[in-house]
């Protein structure tokens, strides 16, 4: 007889248990305001990310296409797996002197772990993260990026 | 020894040999077990691991020390701020640096809240290994909100990279605090409904309790840490027996039970959430002033000579230790990883078992595959 209304204990136990973590589900089935759930290639444009965001690596320019890398190596040196390569050219200054200066800041995104050792170590602040994170390309060759733009110099006053 | 030869002898023993792996999902990630099994009952596990061995260590030998920080980040991808930590605390007690006291709690809560999110990790799919699809949900949902503090801070949301040896790579984000103190209040609410969903479910209860028990004296001679091994009573926490961070300085308890097996292992991970949310209340209020990166020369080079670090990670303790022979590469770097010394027993806790408790058993020891390879 005991073992019956152990049995029978049971099975009611049990599905109180069952009830019990229903009742959960079942109060964020009716309260549609609680689910967090974000809707994203549709909110695309509403989406802003952290301003920490690691994106990827980006060489800020002002206005008048001038950026501050100096084409020191820093970043080339600090970088743990070769993303960044660095290829500098001599050019001669307006009082006739030589100077080294970057010719192509190389950065290969598909082998960027986003350490952040390059734009941590910059001695002119040279580098930033962007908060782009789509970053899916049909060709790898695409992910390889040449950071400085096309006829940039470098702002006046870096050194 | 070859898998024909082996099938043969399994023949004579009427043993049925199966691969588990290395794509099966409940092994979470790329983990193989053959399975010599008599019917359903589990005879023999032999583990085959390396599937995703990138050589951490042999890595190590030829990057700077500032540098070894985004390997550690790939180890044990659920608790990266504690191994940076450990690597960073290596280097600033070999450089006998004093770091300031805000570096100390500022580690301290992340190291919690990274402890906290693996944990949730683990709830979720421990509950969807075991059947339950809502867990994963719920647990995911919950992690979510760390990972938002985590890269509102640290720029990263798994892989943070967030230590550096002397400190800390940014300051804590204006916020840090607010946030932290919002998910305090938000989970101190949602972890009942935890407990409501799986802990109390009856077909979880019958599955999990009793299963795969782990004996103290096992768990001592295998050397079975963290949560694993403290269900087993063994008082392991690294924490409260020596120290780091700014653990000298917070109360909590080291959650210990004595049954061992794998409702206990998962009893473990639940309150173990409870004692990290009461650390971090302890230290979010009182955040000392100071500098939050020690300078530290452009080339950090170590003085000749061995040093060791423990930590306590979501899993178990992980030790640094470092050979320097005084050039800015270690000389050898070795890591004791707590997922591949746990590995060990579970050929031992699930003989005897059924196939299908392998699944319970395997998940309760809550394994991350990267960090048993490196």
């Amino acid at each position: 007889m005991r073992s019956i209304i152990e049995y029978l204990r049971e099975i009611v136990l049990g599905i109180w248990s069952l009830l019990k973590g229903m009742k959960v589900t079942s109060t964020y089935f009716f309260s549609p305001g609680k689910i967090v759930t974000q809707k994203y290639p549709e909110n695309r444009k509403s989406l802003v990310m952290l301003e920490r965001f690691k994106g990827e690596v980006v060489m800020p320019h002002n206005e008048k296409n001038e950026h501050k890398c100096t084409g020191c190596g820093i970043c080339e040196i600090n970088c743990p797996n070769g993303t960044i390569e660095i290829i500098s050219k001599v050019i001669i200054t307006e009082d006739g002197k030589k100077k080294k200066a970057i010719d192509k800041h190389i950065y290969r995104l598909g082998m960027c772990t986003f350490c952040a050792l390059c734009v941590k170590t910059c001695p002119s602040n040279a580098l930033a993260f962007s908060q782009k994170f789509e970053h899916a390309v049909f060709n790898r060759a695409l992910l390889n990026k040449i950071l400085n733009k096309p006829g940039s110099q470098l702002m006046k006053g870096v050194e | 020894m070859d898998i024909q030869v082996k099938e043969l002898i399994a023949d004579e023993k009427q043993e049925y040999i199966i691969n588990m792996g290395p794509q099966h999902p409940s092994t979470h990630g790329v983990l193989r077990l053959v399975v010599s099994l008599q019917g359903e009952i589990v005879k023999n596990i032999e583990p085959h691991i390396g599937y995703i061995h990138r050589g951490i260590e042999k890595m190590c030998e030829s990057i700077t020390y500032p540098q070894i920080i985004h390997l550690t980040d790939r180890m044990d991808y659920l608790s990266a701020h504690i191994n940076n930590e450990a690597v960073c605390l290596t280097v600033e007690k070999a450089l006998e640096v004093d770091i300031t006291d805000r570096i100390k709690v500022i580690r301290t809560i992340m190291s919690e809240l990274t402890r906290i999110q693996s944990h949730q990790l683990f709830w979720a799919s421990y509950g969807m290994d075991l059947g339950g699809q809502t867990c994963f949900f719920y647990g995911l949902r919950d992690r979510e909100k760390i990972l938002d503090i985590f890269e509102e801070t640290c720029g990263g949301r798994m892989l943070v990279s967030y230590n550096c040896p002397g400190g800390l790579m940014y300051d804590i984000h204006p916020n840090f605090q607010q946030r932290v103190k919002d998910f305090i209040k938000y989970f101190r609410k949602a972890l009942p409904e935890y407990d409501t969903i799986l802990t109390g479910n009856v077909i979880f209860r019958e599955r999990s309790i009793g299963i795969g028990p782990l004996t103290l004296k096992d768990a001592v001679s295998y050397g079975v840490t963290g949560p694993s091994g403290r269900a087993s009573g063994f008082s392991c926490d690294v924490r409260k027996h020596e120290p780091y961070s700014a653990y000298d300085r917070v109360n909590f308890n080291e959650v210990i039970y004595n049954e061992g097996d794998t409702y206990h292992r998962y009893l473990a991970r639940i309150e173990e959430m409870r004692e990290s949310m009461n650390i971090i209340e302890q230290l979010i209020d009182n955040i000392p002033e100071g500098s939050y990166a020690i300078k530290m020369k452009p080339i950090i080079k170590l003085p000749e000579g061995e040093y060791f670090q423990r930590v306590e990670t979501a899993r178990g303790e992980l030790d640094v230790f470092i050979i320097s022979d005084g050039n800015k590469n270690p000389f050898r770097l070795k890591f004791r990883s707590p997922n591949f010394v746990n590995l060990g027993v579970l050929n031992h806790i699930s003989k005897g078992f059924k196939i299908a408790d392998l699944v319970a058993i395997a998940g309760s020891l809550d394994f991350v595959i990267p960090d048993i390879d490196r």
